[in-house]
């Protein structure tokens, strides 16, 4: 599935939507729940939960492994979507949409360096393994 | 890194590499869950030609296995096999092994023995024999052979698969027994045995034949939803069953009778390596033992996480921890003290700073279905 064109990407495979002025979305990518499989626990910030761009704010685990979840932005968790953390079936195939995590308030900072949906389908296919 | 002979197979098949115990391995085809489950339903194929293959042959062959492994290996008739151990001279353990006797040749060579030990250990295991081999002078021969192959079939249906290509009545082959064979017209050594809890076969043969043998199974297999398996399945069947793995259960740090592994160590047989490290061991109370646990409170236990008491002090470390594919719960093993050993037993697993709350359960998880001997 190519990544949709109306958000930006890191590298470790979080997406982050612009909602508004100062507010976003953030997911995890389809090639990351993808390449993650079979995911067997989740586990997000709380509401108020203050996020640092490109730290860790929460971890994914599959049977095999735990992944950290690195925050695309800086700012205050305004929701996490908590049921994610028990239906990873609606995590796996609507990661874009339905699965998001976590609604963000953004700091002022200005946001990392993220890519385009263009740039990350080209990292992901050159990172395929 | 080291590669198997069916290493372009794995390849061509999408699965992913690992690197493990040297050799470049497949971690899973499919997703591991899918495959473990396989296993325990009906039938999955392994390659575990990274395992090293030992042969131990000469009139001095057993009172040299006597001397370097801790169970009896004057118990195994022809065909017969026996999980062992080798120890070092303080108790410790140099390796995990299988020691088979091979049907008797005939000649008045003595006996032969496979002798099958982890990939990580082989060359270790390699030198520690010959080091020791030393006072048997020209009474013993061994060779490891690094291009033979091993397969492993495993799974309720193994057996009425195995059959299609093999002329010899496999149900009058016992569990822990080996033979010669021909599997698909190719010689090798077959056994009832396996890594998983499940009924099953273990396959050595040359490396050259591997390929042929192994697409055979999975051609004959097709019917019965056969898969190939990774190393990440092959894990998870082998922590429901709280089957030993070297460098997490057992090393050379721990003895045997702290892994619980007392069974195999045969006192009455005779001096060995360790013995008397093993009897002093035993004498004394012992500081730590080696207990399943299932996980109550949200969190997954993963290998290396401190065990915690209620007051949230470190008592012990999880050897190895998964989701457990059977159970669908989080499952796990950890050397706890004697007083929080027992089934029952409340301890806290530290997941990542937090103290998440586990009770320590019998094991094995899972009920092994491996062959009733007669």
């Amino acid at each position: 599935m190519p990544a949709p064109s109306d958000r930006q990407y890191t590298q470790s495979h979080e997406w982050i939507k612009i909602d508004a002025p100062g507010s976003a979305t953030v997911g995890l990518s389809d090639f990351a729940v993808k390449a993650i499989k079979d995911i067997v626990f989740l586990e997000l910030p709380a509401k108020g939960a203050k996020l640092q761009a490109l730290k860790p704010f929460g971890v994914i685990e599959s049977v095999k492994a735990v992944f950290d979840l690195f925050a695309p932005a800086s700012g205050v968790v305004a929701d996490a979507n908590t049921a994610m953390q028990e239906d990873f079936e609606t995590l796996s195939k609507d990661p874009y949409g339905k699965g998001w995590l976590l609604k963000l308030s953004l700091s002022t900072d200005p946001l990392p360096p993220l890519m385009d949906s263009v740039a990350y389908d080209k990292f992901c296919a050159e990172s395929h393994h | 890194m080291k590669k198997t002979a069916l290493n372009a197979w794995h390849r061509a098949a999408g699965a992913v590499m690992v690197e493990f115990g040297g050799w470049d391995m497949p971690v899973s085809y499919s997703t591991l869950s899918e495959e473990h489950r396989a296993v325990r339903a009906a039938a999955g194929l392994f390659d575990i030609s990274h395992m090293g293959q030992i042969f131990v042959e000469g009139p001095a062959a057993l009172a040299f296995l006597q001397k370097v492994t801790t169970n009896d290996v004057a118990a195994l008739t022809p065909g017969r096999m026996q999980y062992s151990l080798l120890p070092a001279a303080d108790g410790t353990l140099v390796d995990d092994i299988v020691v088979g006797r091979l049907p008797d040749q005939g000649g008045t060579e003595g006996p032969g023995y496979l002798v099958v030990v982890n990939a990580a250990n082989a060359t270790g295991d390699l030198a520690w024999l010959k080091a020791h081999a030393a006072p048997f002078n020209g009474d013993l021969r061994i060779r490891h052979d690094d291009s033979a192959a091993m397969i492993a079939l495993q799974g309720p249906l193994s057996q009425a698969i195995l059959q299609t290509l093999v002329p010899e009545a496999l149900d009058a082959l016992a569990y822990y027994h080996l033979c010669h064979a021909s599997v698909a017209g190719r010689p090798v050594i077959l056994s009832r045995s396996g890594y998983t809890g499940e009924d099953g076969f273990e396959i050595c043969c040359q490396g050259a034949h591997a390929s042929e043998i192994w697409e055979t199974l999975m051609t004959r297999g097709a019917a019965s939803k056969i898969q190939p398996i990774g190393l990440g399945a092959r894990n998870t069947l082998r922590l429901e069953m709280a089957y030993p793995l070297y460098g997490h259960e057992i090393d050379r740090s721990i003895h045997p009778l702290e892994a619980g592994l007392g069974w195999v160590v045969k006192m009455a047989k005779g001096e060995f390596i360790g013995r008397s490290a093993l009897e002093k061991a035993a004498a004394q109370p012992m500081r730590r033992r080696l207990a399943g646990f299932e996980m109550l409170g949200r969190g997954v236990a993963r290998d290396g996480y401190p065990v915690l008491d209620a007051q949230g002090g470190r008592i012990g470390t999880v050897t190895s921890a998964s989701p457990s594919p059977s159970l669908n719960k989080n499952i796990g093993l950890a050397y706890v003290p004697e007083a929080s050993a027992a089934p029952g037993s409340e301890i806290f697993i530290d997941v990542r700073g937090k103290g998440v709350e586990a009770r320590v359960v019998k094991t094995p998880f899972v009920p092994p279905h491996v062959r009733k001997n007669k």
